[in-house]
């Protein structure tokens, strides 16, 4: 018999890991090289067509005039008063909407899930209801509740409403039947089975629907401020509009997206510590 | 101790439903009746019924006509006296090892020390215990399967139901799990259902096996193992009797597998 020396497995792993490193930090240096490349061909080509006039840059504004707009609204404040009062008052809306849509998203969603008589009657109301575009409200919310915050708050809510109550719905019809039957013969009441199986398993398909709700919650806020509104960026587009400020409106859009970007960050990072226990996706290191 | 029997099944009937519409009987008249502390096991062709006898006897199912038993006293509803090691994998992904075992006496009510403390008595005696902080999509099949068995295990059933647990495994992991098992069994003396489309498995750890018709299942036939006892299970299936045995309960299953498959083909 001979021994195989067992520095030549530690090596040849070392090396393996190595190789899979470097080829990982070369593959993610390039897909950044290109984000960035496109980016600046884009917005070069645009300031380049706009100084040309091969586009109108009254209609079209270019990224430096843009960029110009942003800077005088964050250091001098807005025409109707300072920035970050109107990005708050958004948000504001944009939260409640959110945290009340959801909430009640997944209570509703869990309950109707649990008890399939109450699931057949209100199927049909909940079909009607989600069948209307949900901008149309607005101007209803608009008539109800007023300039203020309430109907923005309204229209988030119907936005985010009824996208975590479908996820949170078919996440319990979704739960494993085995599982079930596993936990009531080790001895669950229905409310430990609730806690401990219908809503861990539930929690995937929620998690996924308030990824893209918060961007609904905005959508909602935004589009409530644009039908009547005395704050808000939405009424900061409404204005510029008004007042053909092609940059004003980009900035306003600009500032929008930074702060949906902000969240969706936030929540795949709040997912990654709820749902710690997801088999992570391995590396092919061929 | 009274000396009714642990599970009995009296002229039972069950019956389905199919989507559309359509009454499907899986089992037909089935009786029969586990002693305590009896290991009883149960082979039959393929969607004969032997699944709807576990959910029958643990009460998430209910017979269509016909008695169910336990411990002498007809079931109604869901009895904690009973634990049940499913056919597919039931452990809960999002929880780990020992979170996964202490899962029953918590439902239960014991406190939560008491139930950790059980939990890794359990998991040193399934041999986990270096695992326990591990999830289940980071074990392999096979200790996968231990931690269920802890799981079901830690309640201490009086009555153990199995369906076909260990089907999914390999050839060894699979004689390591028989090993156990009996080890586990003899410890606890429980009375036990296992259901297995192996029938050298049902010999090797059973009292007595029972042989189940093509569905609508029946009792075919009962057969007495009485290999002794601590039994060897890996190299008992050399042993002169056990091959008589299982020579003689495979000419009577051989028809119904047979029959089953001529089903499945003419319905294809
Ligand atoms: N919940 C159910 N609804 C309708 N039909 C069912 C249901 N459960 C079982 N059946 C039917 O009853 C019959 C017996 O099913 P069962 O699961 O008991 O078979 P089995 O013997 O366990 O099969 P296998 O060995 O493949 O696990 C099958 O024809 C199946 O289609
Ligand atoms: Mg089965």
């Amino acid at each position: 018999m001979t021994s195989i020396s067992p520095t030549f497995d530690a090596t040849s792993a070392e090396a393996l890991e190595a190789k899979a490193k470097a080829a990982n930090t070369g593959y993610w240096r390039k897909v950044y090289f290109w984000r960035i490349s496109l980016l600046v061909l884009f917005l070069g080509s645009w300031e380049l067509a706009a100084r040309t006039e091969v586009i109108d840059p009254f209609r079209y504004a270019m990224p430096s005039t843009i960029w110009a707009r942003l800077v005088e609204w964050i250091t001098e404040g807005t025409s109707e008063g300072p920035l970050w009062y109107h990005l708050w008052v958004t948000m504001e809306e944009s939260l409640l909407g959110f945290f009340s849509g959801s909430i009640i998203g997944v209570i509703a969603g869990i309950a109707l899930g649990r008890n399939k008589m109450a699931a057949d009657i209100f199927a049909l109301y909940i079909q009607l209801i989600n069948s209307i575009p949900r901008v149309v409200l607005a101007p209803i919310f608009t008539v109800i509740f007023g300039l203020g915050l309430m109907s923005k708050v309204a229209l988030s809510f119907v936005m985010v409403f009824f996208v975590v109550f479908a996820n949170a719905f078919q996440g319990v019809r979704e739960a494993d039947k085995a599982m079930i039957a596993n936990a009531r013969i080790l001895g669950a009441s229905e409310s430990q089975l609730t806690r401990s199986v219908i809503i861990p398993s539930a929690l995937s398909w929620i998690f996924a629907s308030l990824h893209v709700s918060f961007g609904f919650a905005i959508i909602g806020a935004i589009v409530g401020e644009f039908v009547g509104a005395r704050y808000g960026i939405g009424l900061l587009i409404s204005i510029a509009k008004g007042s053909f400020d092609a940059a004003g409106m980009f900035a306003a859009i600009l500032i929008v997206m930074v702060v949906a970007l902000i969240a969706e960050y936030l929540m795949t990072y709040i997912e990654g510590r709820f749902a710690s226990w997801k088999p992570p996706v391995s590396q092919d290191v061929a | 101790m009274n000396n009714t029997s642990a599970i009995e099944l009296r002229n039972v009937t069950r019956q389905f439903l199919s989507p559309d519409g359509k009454a499907l009987t899986a089992l037909r008249d089935f009786s029969m009746t586990v002693a305590r502390g009896e290991f009883a096991a149960v082979v039959g062709p393929t969607g004969c019924g032997k699944s709807t006898t576990l959910n029958l006897v643990t009460g998430l199912f209910k017979p269509s006509a016909g008695e169910v038993r336990v411990m002498g006293e007809p079931v109604n509803g869901i009895d904690r006296r009973i634990g049940f090691v499913f056919q597919t994998d039931a452990l809960f992904p999002w929880r780990n090892v020992i979170d996964n075992v202490v899962a029953g006496p918590i439902f239960r009510g014991m406190a939560k020390a008491h139930a950790y403390a059980e939990a890794r008595d359990w998991l040193a005696r399934v041999g986990l215990s270096k695992f326990e902080k591990l999830h289940p999509h980071q074990l392999s099949g096979g200790m996968r399967k231990r931690a269920a068995l802890a799981q079901t295990f830690i309640n201490k059933p009086e009555i153990l139901l199995m369906d076909e647990p260990f089907s999914a495994l390999d050839v060894q992991t699979r004689a390591v799990m028989h090993t156990e098992l009996l080890k586990l069994w003899s410890e606890n003396r429980a009375s036990v259902v296992f259901v297995t489309h192996d029938l050298e498995e049902a010999i090797a750890l059973a009292d007595k096996v029972y042989v189940l018709t093509a569905g609508p299942a029946t009792v075919k036939s009962v057969y007495d193992i009485k290999l002794p006892r601590p039994r060897n299970v890996a190299d008992i299936r050399y042993d002169k009797n056990f091959i008589d045995i299982s020579k003689q309960i495979w000419n009577d299953l051989k028809s119904e597998v047979q029959e089953a498959q001529a089903r499945q083909t003419r319905a294809a």
